[in-house]
C-alpha cells in the first residue's frame, strides 16, 4: 500500500471517528513510514456488522423483558456485550445460577446483596436494574 | 505524586507500541517495526472450533505477552513483571513503581476504558498501555492505539487491570530495570526472522501457521454450502476485523513485518531483506484486496460480485506466496 492509497473513510457511528489509528505505507521513495488513517469502508462495514448484531440481540432482549418473559438482568448482560459464562465470573456464580436469575419470577425474590453484586457489575444502582422490568 | 517526563508515539499495535514506548524512554532508538519482528509477532492462527462469540477464531499475530518478552530477552533487557491478587495491591504497587519514576506498561481490558471510542470497546482483555503519572487524582495514560495522550480515573483502571474472562490480566504490570550499554541488534534480528519462519512454517498441524492459510481458505469455499447466508457474513465479518480493525498496521500485520524488513535491511546492510520487504508488501496488498472483496460479499450475503469460490482462491494464493517468501528467508544464510 502507498501512502496516497491510504483510505480516509470516517467510521461515523459509536464515537469511531474520535481515533485516526496509524497503519503502514510506503512513501515514493519505497520507504515504509506511519501513517494517520480515518477508516477503510471494508473494516468500518465489519466493525458495524457486529455492533448492529449486538444491537438487535440487545433489542430482541429489552422486547423479551417487557413481555415478561426475562429479568433486566438479561438485557443489562447483553448492553455490556457479555455472555453468561462472562457474567458468571463477575458476579461469582456458575452460569446456571445467572441463567436462573433471567427468571422474572427468581429475580423479584434475589436477595438486596445479589442485586448489588449485579448492579455493582453493571455499573448501575439497584433502582435503575428493577426499573427496567417495570418500564 | 507527580508525572514522569514521558514522550507518547503512537503505533499500530498495543504490545509492540507499548514496549518500543518504554524502550525509547529508556534511551533505546527502536521503533514499532523493529520491536514487531525482534519479538516475532508475525503469525496465522485459524481455529474453527475454538468459536469467540460464535465466530471461529482467527489471529493475525502471535499470542498476547510474546512479543514484550521475547524483545527483552533478545536485547538482554531486565524488566520486572508482576500479577496481583487484589486490585487494592496492583494499584498501590503502580503507584509505588510511578513514586520510583518508572513508567508502567499493563495488562487491560479494551471494554473498560472510557477514554476510547465505544466502536472499539469490546471484551477484549490483553490490551497494553503505559501509565507514566498521576495528578488531581487521574492516572496519566500513554495508549499506544491514541494520537495524543489521556487520562483515566483510577477506579476505572482498577475494573479494566482486573477484567474476567479470557484471558485475565489480574493487574499485569511491567516496567523495565536495567539495559545493557550497548544493544546488539543484528543477532536479536537474525533470531526473530529465524523464529517467524520457524511458526510459519513447522508447526505440523493444519491450524497455526502457514497452513492455516489454505484451511481457512478450504473452509471459505465451503461457506454458502455449510452456513446460513447470515452466518457466512459473519464469519467473513471477523475475519475482515481481525485483519484490518485490531490495530495490525494494514493487511494482518504483514506491512508492519514488512517495515520490520525493510529496517533489518539498513541495519544489517543487507538488499536481500529489502526485496524480502517489497515481496511482503505486494502479499499485503493481496490481503487488502480479499478484505475487500470479503466486504462485498459480507454486505450483498450473495455471489454475484465475487463468488466464495473466488474469495478461497484469493486466499489461497496469499498463502502460497508467503510459503514461498518465509521458506527462502528461512534458508538465508547469516555470518
Amino acid at each position: 500500500m502507498k501512502v496516497n492509497e491510504v483510505p480516509q473513510d470516517p467510521k461515523d457511528f459509536k464515537e469511531g471517528d474520535k481515533i485516526k489509528k496509524l497503519v503502514y505505507a510506503v512513501d515514493k521513495d519505497g520507504n515504509y513510514t506511519g501513517v494517520n488513517s480515518a477508516g477503510w469502508e471494508v473494516e468500518n462495514a465489519a466493525t458495524k456488522q457486529a455492533w448492529d448484531v449486538a444491537d438487535e440481540e440487545l433489542e430482541e432482549t429489552a422486547q423479551q423483558v417487557r413481555a415478561g418473559r426475562l429479568s433486566p438482568i438479561a438485557w443489562y448482560m447483553k448492553k455490556n456485550l457479555m455472555d453468561t459464562a462472562l457474567l458468571a465470573k463477575y458476579v461469582g456464580k456458575w452460569a446456571w445460577q445467572v441463567k436462573r436469575h433471567f427468571k422474572p419470577q427468581v429475580f423479584n425474590k434475589l436477595p438486596p446483596a445479589m442485586l448489588e453484586k449485579y448492579a455493582a457489575v453493571f455499573n448501575i444502582t439497584v433502582d435503575e436494574l428493577k426499573a427496567m422490568a417495570k418500564g | 505524586m507527580s508525572k514522569i517526563e514521558f514522550t507518547h508515539h503512537q503505533h499500530a499495535h498495543c504490545e509492540s507500541g507499548v514496549t518500543s514506548n518504554l524502550l525509547r524512554h529508556e534511551g533505546i532508538d527502536i521503533r514499532e517495526p523493529l520491536v514487531f519482528g525482534i519479538g516475532a509477532g508475525l503469525f496465522f492462527g485459524h481455529i474453527p472450533f475454538l468459536k469467540i462469540s460464535g465466530t471461529p477464531g482467527t489471529t493475525f499475530r502471535t499470542w498476547p505477552g510474546a512479543i514484550f518478552k521475547r524483545v527483552a530477552q533478545r536485547l538482554d533487557i531486565k524488566m520486572h513483571t508482576e500479577r496481583f491478587s487484589t486490585p487494592a495491591k496492583a494499584m498501590l504497587a503502580l503507584d509505588k513503581a510511578l513514586d520510583a519514576g518508572r513508567p508502567c506498561g499493563m495488562l487491560s481490558s479494551v471494554f473498560y476504558l472510557p477514554y476510547l471510542p465505544e466502536a472499539f470497546r469490546f471484551h477484549f482483555n490483553a490490551h497494553n498501555l503505559v501509565v507514566y503519572g498521576k495528578e488531581n487524582g487521574l492516572y496519566n495514560v500513554s495508549d499506544p492505539v491514541m494520537e495524543d495522550v489521556t487520562t483515566i480515573a483510577p477506579d476505572d483502571l482498577a475494573k479494566a487491570r482486573f477484567a474476567k474472562g479470557a484471558p485475565e490480566p489480574k493487574g499485569f504490570m511491567y516496567y523495565v530495570t536495567a539495559v545493557p550499554k550497548t544493544i546488539n541488534f543484528d543477532k536479536a534480528i537474525q533470531k526473530g526472522i529465524k523464529q517467524t519462519c520457524f511458526f510459519m512454517l513447522s508447526p505440523p498441524i493444519p491450524w497455526f501457521g502457514n497452513k492455516a492459510i489454505f484451511l481457512l481458505a478450504k473452509r471459505i469455499k465451503d461457506y454458502p454450502k455449510k452456513l446460513t447466508p447470515r452466518k457466512a457474513s459473519l464469519y467473513l465479518g471477523n475475519i475482515i476485523r481481525m485483519q484490518e480493525e485490531i490495530g495490525t498496521g494494514g493487511a494482518g500485520f504483514r506491512y508492519l513485518y514488512a517495515a520490520f524488513l525493510q529496517e533489518a535491511a539498513q541495519k544489517l546492510k543487507r538488499d536481500d531483506l529489502q526485496g524480502f520487504s517489497q515481496e511482503l508488501t505486494q502479499v499485503g496488498d493481496d490481503w487488502r484486496n480479499f478484505a475487500y472483496h470479503a466486504a462485498r460479499l459480507m454486505k450483498a450475503r450473495q455471489s454475484d460480485i465475487v463468488s466464495y469460490d473466488e474469495l478461497s482462491d484469493m486466499l489461497r494464493i496469499c498463502g502460497e506466496k508467503e510459503k514461498a517468501i518465509f521458506t527462502r528467508l528461512d534458508k538465508l544464510k547469516w555470518q
